[in-house]
């Protein structure tokens, strides 16, 4: 038992060493999952729907400046 | 919707950015590995920051040489943009920094300048508050802003490159651009900082428009 135990850890060891080569793990999880995909989906539907938000409170804020004009 | 062409150009460039800044490939870096893909978002904060500050002692020195009520206006809503802008730059390098330089405020000479050059602008902001007398408020804010704009681009651009900074482009650190800023890098960071600068400035413009509206109701 303890020498499968050992063996075990040694395994780990190396584990640690290979994550240290080449690609980050979070490369191999994350973007090869293909789920980066689904934050990005997310965030550029956030931005877009802020984006969208400024330009009608221009829109309301138009509207507004138009009726002060004509009231003064 | 012809004159708002750079505010459509300026949302395409922020959301345009978000996606090539997640997607595209970064030169992997120890330490920094996939946090170099932060260039896209933090830094353009600190330049729209630098921009709206720009603009802001455009309109003070406008203000004293015409005195026109407008002028002193633009110049507060281009601070106030341009702080908000400012404390989403440090926080960003906060949580940045916790990941890269191990503790979110390590007291480096470019967090610490950086605190320092965003409290000129909050005391611009509390100075005006100060003062109730409108003309007396807009050209004592004036000349103050006039004198703040110098010594927040000495505090951020001049004090940190004397001094050790762990940040990029300080103390003897190379600028990202000098080794690994390669021209992938380079095809998503412009159009981030142009694209964000742009969002920035038509925030301002939102809200000066809201304040002249608010100082006209009121007269």
């Amino acid at each position: 038992m303890k020498k499968i135990s050992v063996t075990f850890l040694m395994l780990m060891l190396t584990l640690q060493l290979f994550a240290q080569n080449g690609d980050s793990s979070l490369t191999e999880s994350v973007y090869a999952t293909g789920k980066i995909y689904v934050v990005v989906a997310c965030i550029v539907l956030i931005l877009f729907g802020l984006l969208f938000f400024l330009f009608t409170i221009e829109k309301r804020l138009k509207k507004l400046e138009e009726k002060s004009s004509t009231k003064n | 919707m012809y004159k708002n062409w750079w505010k459509i150009l300026g949302a395409l460039l922020v959301i345009y950015s978000t996606i090539a800044g997640f997607l595209s490939d970064v030169p992997m870096l120890p330490i920094l590995h996939q946090s170099i893909r932060n260039l896209y978002f933090h830094v353009p904060m600190w330049f729209g920051m630098i921009v709206l500050f720009s603009v802001s002692v455009y309109h003070s020195i406008k203000f004293l040489s015409n005195s026109n009520p407008q002028h002193d206006l633009k110049a507060v809503e281009s601070v106030n943009v341009g702080v908000v802008y400012g404390i989403l730059g440090i926080i960003t390098g906060a949580i940045w920094a916790k990941f890269t330089w191990g503790q979110a405020w390590s007291f480096d000479v470019k967090q610490n300048f950086a605190a320092i050059a965003l409290l000129l602008y909050f005391a611009y902001l509390v100075l005006r508050n100060a003062i109730d007398e409108e003309q007396k408020r807009a050209k004592i804010s004036a000349i103050y802003n006039i004198f703040a704009f110098p010594m927040m681009v000495v505090l951020l651009f001049v004090l940190p490159r004397l001094s050790d900074s762990l940040h990029p482009g300080n103390g003897g650190n190379p600028g990202f651009n000098s080794y690994d800023l390669d021209s992938r890098m380079r095809a998503v960071f412009y159009p981030a900082c142009l694209g964000w600068i742009l969002v920035g400035y038509w925030i301002y413009t939102i809200l000066y428009r809201v304040r002249s509206l608010e100082k006209n109701n009121t007269i």
